[in-house]
């Protein structure tokens, strides 16, 4: 088991590498130059003081070696200073270790896809379970449906559709932000609420799609176990219904779902700059839409890269769990 | 037992399949409406009538006007123009592309297969979302710069479907006859072993197709997919959230719109998947 996972690491790095590069070259797609940006919005500025400006941030070097000095600087975790009017480091906008952890970006939009995570396998795995041991009766078939519903929503449209119900009839909930005004004034339960109110609908909705892919998964992996001769063993040997389903089929059905878990962080963090918008979330999902929005260059390709990097790091926790789970598996 | 061509069994579990007929016949009404647009809708899209912003939907406006007095039913008529070229082109490229890579991948192998099967690691792992939005917005948001980013993006389960379609089906007779006899290497990839697989790639492709939709009015959402005054159910629904307090009509219906559109295609392609697989048939036949 440890040899593998030696492997699987040190597979790692040429994918690490390749994200680095393609991250990379993406940002000098653009037509011009990045440094564009300021001589535009200035249009007095000397060439001298362009040049100046073209220097600093490297951009007179020839693309390789500008390539190979940000590679050597975000080994370091050094994603360069941002463009935008403050200035500050690109690392210290996504993770600013002098703020409370809710004021950290990074860790917002971590937070928020753990938790709809967290609702996503609640909610589905036991959905999923009652379809498959239901199968073909009136619940099933309404399940099957709300799950085609559920794949073909634009998770936006249904923010938006939320927002109008509890938030702008009814009034249940806030719409936006992660925090009320009067926060700061709030006891730590206080808090604690009102943090809660304003993570239901941006959770709730960043959940679903997930909710209908892994109750679906869930269904057929179960089907799918539930025919096989160990299943039967355990039946004939006279175990109740409800052992042979959440002992031997529910374990055994679960390890697909532990690979799609995995591969399906990317698509969270993708989709974390849709709800991140709508409710505006300041996470790292807001961050890159303004980022991409000003051409803030440096900002666009930390983020791009660690994006990618805690996709990697799901995948791998995926095979990790994959194996404790799977004593076959661990074996070798 | 009587004998049918594989056709005829295909249409037939087809039109037994309650679900497909009706993806089926979504995805036939969106090209009907696409193509008759200037016929079906009741103004001209573009038309802007100050005297009748943000109306709730009527009898003259059935869906209501927009910020700017243009009719919002005529607006999201000629918006499936976009939707379908969009899911069309993209998911065309995103084929092409994922079908070339994984036949070189599959029958190949070694060498070859391994840098292909590194890229398509490298691509599944960068937030395919965060790619788009970054490209798209440093080319300019184009329709066709939005169709061709989205293909360039989604190839990757294709190739992956077509290249398992060839490590299982390089090595029957059928393959081992053609090379014996011969046959070229390119004649064999597309002329005999693409051929027979095909029928999981067309299922993907119209699954795609459903994606493709999803992204693109999701980019026009977020304002950098399709630009106004071009009509796209995306950035209606945009407008939608920018007046959500005031015209809920604007959210409501270009998002059923997509909503439809995407359920159509999704049942379509589950519909063609259970039709084509033979070991769904005999299951049946027991």
């Amino acid at each position: 088991m440890l040899t593998y996972l030696m492997k699987r690491m040190l597979e790692l790095i040429p994918t690490l590498f390749g994200i680095t590069l393609i991250s990379f070259f993406i940002i000098h797609l653009a037509p011009g130059k990045p440094t564009d940006i300021f001589t535009e919005l200035n249009p007095k500025i000397t060439p001298e003081a362009r040049e100046k400006l073209e220097k600093y941030y490297g951009l007179d070097k020839p693309i390789i070696v500008q390539y190979g000095l940000w590679l050597k600087r975000i080994v370091r975790l050094d994603f360069g200073e941002s463009f935008s009017s403050d200035h500050r480091p690109v690392m210290e906008k996504i993770w600013n270790g002098r703020k409370p952890l809710i004021e950290r970006r990074l860790f917002v939009t971590f937070m928020i896809n753990l938790l709809s995570m967290v609702v996503i396998l609640i909610i589905a795995l036991p959905l999923g379970i009652f379809s498959a041991t239901h199968q073909n009766t009136l619940y099933d078939k309404i399940a099957t449906t709300a799950v085609f519903v559920g794949f073909a929503m634009p998770t936006f449209w249904l923010a938006l559709l939320l927002m109008i119900l509890l938030g702008v009839d009814l009034r249940w909930l806030p719409i936006s932000q992660l925090r009320s005004m009067n926060y700061d004034s709030l006891s730590v339960m206080g808090k604690a609420w009102d943090l809660t109110r304003h993570l239901i609908l941006p959770i709730f909705v960043s959940a679903f799609t997930g909710l209908a892919a892994d109750s679906r998964f869930m269904r057929s992996s179960m089907l799918e176990v539930i025919r096989q001769d160990f299943v039967t063993v355990a039946r004939a040997k006279g175990l109740p219904e409800r052992t042979v389903i959440y002992r031997h089929a529910f374990r055994n059905a679960l390890l697909p779902i532990i690979t799609l878990m995995g591969l399906s962080v990317g698509s969270l963090i993708g989709g974390s700059v849709i709800f991140e918008n709508i409710f505006g979330i300041p996470g790292m999902g807001q961050l890159f839409y303004m980022s991409v929005m000003t051409r803030d260059y440096p900002t666009v390709m930390g983020i791009l890269t660690i994006g990618a990097f805690l996709t990697l790091t799901g995948n791998l926790l995926a095979d990790i769990g994959y194996m404790l789970a799977d004593p076959r598996i661990r074996a070798r | 037992m009587q004998r049918k061509t594989l056709r005829s069994l295909f249409w037939e579990r087809f039109r037994r399949n309650g679900l497909a007929v009706v993806g089926g016949i979504i995805v036939m009404s969106l090209f009907f409406v696409a193509a008759f647009a200037p016929l079906l809708s009741p103004y001209d899209p573009d038309a802007i009538d100050r005297h009748h912003v943000l109306e709730p939907p009527d009898i003259s406006h059935p869906l209501g006007t927009d910020d700017l007095g243009r009719d919002v039913l005529s607006r999201m008529i000629f918006g499936s123009r976009i939707s379908l070229a969009v899911g069309f082109v993209a998911v065309g490229i995103a084929t092409i592309i994922g079908m070339i890579l994984g036949a070189v991948a599959g029958y190949y192998s070694g060498w070859t297969d391994r840098i292909i099967m590194r890229f398509i690691d490298i691509m599944l792992s960068i937030p395919t979302f965060f790619l788009i939005l970054a490209v798209i917005a440093f080319i300019g948001s184009s329709i066709w710069n939005i169709m061709i980013v989205i293909g360039l993006t989604s190839w990757m389960s294709v190739s992956r479907l077509v290249r398992a379609e060839f490590l299982s089906l390089k090595e029957r007779e059928f393959v081992l006859a053609a090379r014996a006899i011969g046959a070229s290497d390119l004649r064999i990839i597309f002329g005999h072993v693409m051929i027979n697989s095909m029928a999981p790639v067309l299922v993907s492709a119209v699954l795609g197709v459903a994606g493709a939709v999803l992204v693109e009015s999701a980019l026009s959402f977020l304002g950098i997919g399709v630009q106004p005054p071009t009509p796209s159910w995306g950035n209606i629904l945009s407008l939608g959230k920018d007046y959500i307090e005031l015209a809920w009509w604007l959210s409501v219906f270009p998002g059923l719109a997509i909503l439809i559109t995407v359920l159509g295609y999704n049942l379509l392609g589950e519909g063609i998947r259970d039709s084509i697989d033979p070991r769904l048939w005999e299951s049946e036949r027991r």
